[in-house]
């Protein structure tokens, strides 16, 4: 056995409700590590030979919940949520923060398998190793904050009855969706806490089409041995005091750049990216900071960075409403790219988001893309039910939204996602919409612009991802440079905050799994073997698609239309990605990580790797 | 110099806390050697979110959990006040934590023993942490005369006031 696992895994079938425990080879461990890794491999090999029959809404697909080694130690713990993915129909390894993935450790596992789908509404509970299936009838339909409430108090009290003499029990983790995941919406999330969501990938839709409302952990043991605790207790160390040293960062989280990145690099979505550059003051970090930020440091298990800030409104019209920070994404994306410029409306439309269950991302991009619709008239306001989407106006866009989350109406088609709906309201309204559509791969594209250069610098950065739009995993050359998804699939397979590692050397991460499995791994082995094995496996995935949808890298390999027109205001007005230069770029890059000129990964690099049924099976494309 | 070892007490300012659990990460390490949050002596309780706090010993005036324990098994160190736990002598019965007026012992998770703040024998490792993140929640200083006892809520009182005092009335509504 490795050091740093707990050593088994929980595998639940929702259709028979049979649980048992399983293990991975250590060989398999060591190769795909855990997270973003290991789902790639538990999914290929289980689903790899039927994957473009498996509905990932559907009771084939597998649900996966997956620490990793690094979890719980290098300060920030997160866990990853994967499966095939209703947006991609690849996978996505879509990591949440929060104290989940510490009370499963504790409680004796490295992650959870969730296969079948449920007849009634349920809701699994892991106290160590009781793990049972229970009702979830009363909390389905449930909202992030009521749900929360109603499993933490009947959580403590299943656990007080029967272990009255352990004194006060705190509250167990959970991971739950809101109504949006319930009605299996495609952009819906697997939430923790309030506020924290594994977004890309859209698992809160697989959580809800096998009826799994939530996921209960409480965990009474320690965190895993490790091969060198006074390595790992030094290391610790060298991240915390790394990341002490940015106090703006503490201070701030990614709240600065709901401003900075509009007004100062040019990259952020607004209006449905018909532009990238503003310069609203109203929207500055002081304007968050002194007016809704009412706890200005918020984490998760063994932070030092603290990143988050819970904000309420505490007056006019959108009084009550509560989240944290809005961060970066969600400023950008429930903010500017509505044409919202306040702090509180801006709060207020995060925290109906959350309370939905929806990904503040995923749905921006959306209803940003309605909006833009409806602004050119392809949309009427008979459409969209009588709603008016005009930019600014936060009230319609709440209004909308909650539409999507329930499938009512208009909002049983947008519900879709972005890419999807773009596909029938062409059908519908015979108007090329996709050139409105700005997603790659039918994940919505991260609120980081290429156009301009100054932010996410890579032309490739979506087009050529394994995980499309998804703005922490992005392609880049060189692969082993800092831009390269190579290596932002170690941050999400050995599982830790990537926020709590920036400024750091690489080699701390490195030194850290050293530390903790006892195994040496180079950063070498890493991106020419191990990282590029699990791309490839990503991409194979990828590839094969469906069942209702397959990408043709030909013409999916691409950057949204939007991406190709010009900025039109602001200190690079003008600039826009060159089509030439980044299908040059798309070549080397395909040429680096062993791709074929249509995009396949090539034989030998699959046979190298040792992936050689995923070769026999990649046959048919290549055909 | 050295410095004379005297009673000292952790004051706290349990509406800064972040949430981080570095506490509980870091008192486990130093009683235990492993990350374990359930046998450390302090818990950060996060029954609401944002309404997050350490739980721990409170060092009331007249220690009414030593009084309480039936086999003697609880005593306070005249050196840093705190309560000394006689790990072969606790038969884990509870009945400290229905004397708490907090109900802050908890049990060993494995070993079946009470477990309850030592202070470190003087030097807290949970204040080190909270003061090295600045987050200041935690702060050593002298054992005076004070109702310290104060300090020893219920977790459900504590997250309750937390909680009001961050959202407001509606606060109430997320226990």
């Amino acid at each position: 056995m490795i050091f740093g696992y707990a050593g088994k895994f929980l595998e639940v079938n929702l259709s028979t409700e049979n649980i048992k425990e399983i293990k991975f080879d250590d060989d398999v461990l060591k190769d795909y590590i855990g997270g973003r890794g290991l789902a790639t491999k538990i999914l290929w090999d289980r689903l790899g030979s039927k994957w473009e029959t498996v509905d990932p809404l559907g009771p084939q697909n597998i649900l996966l919940f997956l620490t990793g080694p690094l979890t719980g130690f290098f300060p920030g713990a997160r866990i990853c949520v994967s499966g095939k993915s209703p947006q991609s129909n690849g996978v996505v390894g879509s990591t949440v923060a929060g104290e989940f993935a510490v009370e499963l450790k504790c409680a004796g596992y490295d992650g959870i398998i969730v296969t079948g789908e449920s007849k009634k509404p349920v809701y699994l509970f892991i106290k160590d190793s009781d793990v049972e299936i229970r009702a979830a009838g009363h909390i389905w339909g449930k909202d992030a904050k009521q749900t929360v409430a109603m499993l933490t108090k009947e959580c403590r009290e299943i656990l007080k009855s029967r272990f009255p003499r352990y004194g006060e029990w705190k509250e167990p983790a959970i991971l739950y969706i809101g109504p949006a995941g319930e009605n299996k919406v495609r952009t819906a999330v697997v939430a923790a806490k309030w506020t924290h969501a594994a977004g890309y990938g859209g698992y809160g839709a697989v959580m809800g089409s096998k009826k799994l409302k939530a996921v209960v952990a409480k965990g009474t043991g320690p965190l895993p041995e490790v091969a060198d605790m006074e390595k790992v207790k030094q290391l610790m160390q060298v991240v915390c005091e790394n990341a002490y040293e940015s106090e703006l960062w503490r201070r701030w989280g990614t709240g600065s750049a709901g401003y900075e990145v509009g007004a100062k690099t040019s990259s952020e979505p607004i209006r449905n990216w018909q532009e990238e550059w503003h310069d609203e003051k109203s929207f500055g970090v002081d304007k968050f900071e002194n007016r809704v930020w009412i706890k200005p440091y918020w984490g998760d298990f063994g932070c030092p960075t603290t990143c988050l800030k819970i904000a309420m409104v505490r007056a006019g019209k959108f009084k009550g409403a509560i989240t944290d920070n809005p961060d970066y994404e969600l400023q950008a994306y429930l903010g500017t790219n509505f044409g919202i410029f306040t702090p509180e409306e801006n709060v207020f439309l995060a925290s109906l988001i959350d309370d939905l269950g929806l990904c503040g991302i995923q749905t921006g991009n959306l209803l940003g893309f309605a909006a833009e619709l409806f602004q050119r008239r392809i949309l009427t306001k008979e459409d969209l039910d009588g709603l008016e989407p005009k930019w600014g106006d936060a009230k319609a866009f709440a209004a909308l939204a909650k539409k999507i989350a329930l499938r009512e109406g208009i909002g049983d088609l947008l519900a879709e996602g972005t890419y999807r709906a773009a596909l029938k309201i062409r059908e519908m309204k015979n108007v090329d919409v996709l050139q409105y559509a700005v997603q790659s791969k039918g994940i919505g594209i991260g609120a980081h612009g290429i156009r301009s250069g100054k932010d996410y610098p890579q032309i490739i950065s979506y087009a050529c991802s394994v995980q499309g739009g998804d703005h922490t995993s992005t392609a880049g050359l060189p692969l082993d440079g800092s831009g390269s998804e190579l290596v932002e699939i170690f941050n999400d397979s050995a599982v830790y905050c990537n926020f709590n590692s920036f400024g750091l050397s690489r080699k701390v991460k490195f030194d850290f799994y050293k530390a903790v499995t006892g195994l040496k791994l180079t950063q070498e082995e890493w991106c020419n073997t191990k990282a590029l094995r699990i791309l490839q496996l990503q991409r194979a995935m990828l590839l094969l698609g469906g069942p209702d949808l397959k990408w043709n890298p030909k013409i999916h390999d691409d950057n949204p239309p939007r991406f190709y027109e010009p900025l039109p205001s602001g200190p690079y007005k003008g600039k826009t990605v060159d089509k030439a230069k980044f299908e040059e770029e798309k070549r080397r890059y395909y040429e680096a990580v062993e791709w074929d000129e249509n995009g396949i990964p090539k034989t030998e690099i699959l046979r190298k790797l040792e992936l050689e049924d995923v070769d026999k099976t990649l046959e048919k494309l290549r055909r | 110099m050295t410095v004379k070892k005297e009673p000292i007490w952790i004051a706290r300012d349990l509406a800064k806390c972040s949430g981080c659990r570095k506490c509980e990460i870091t008192c486990s390490l130093f009683h235990e050697n492993r990350i374990w949050p359930e046998a450390s002596r302090i818990r950060v309780f996060m029954l609401v979110p944002g309404a997050e706090f350490p739980h721990f010993c409170a060092q009331c005036a007249d220690y009414p959990c030593v009084e309480a324990c039936p086999v003697d098994a609880l005593s306070v160190n005249s050196k840093t006040g705190a309560v000394f736990v006689d790990k072969e002598k606790c038969t884990g019965c509870g009945q400290c934590i229905d004397a708490c007026p907090g109900r802050i012992p908890h049990m060993h998770p494995t070993e079946g023993y009470i477990l309850i703040c030592d202070l470190c024998n003087g030097d807290p490792q949970c204040v080190k942490v909270c003061q090295e993140g600045e987050w200041n929640v935690l702060k050593k200083i002298p054992r005076k005369n004070y109702a310290y006892k104060l300090y020893a809520r219920t977790p459900e009182e504590i997250t309750r006031d937390l909680a009001v005092k961050l959202y407001g009335e509606i606060g109430e509504k997320f226990l």
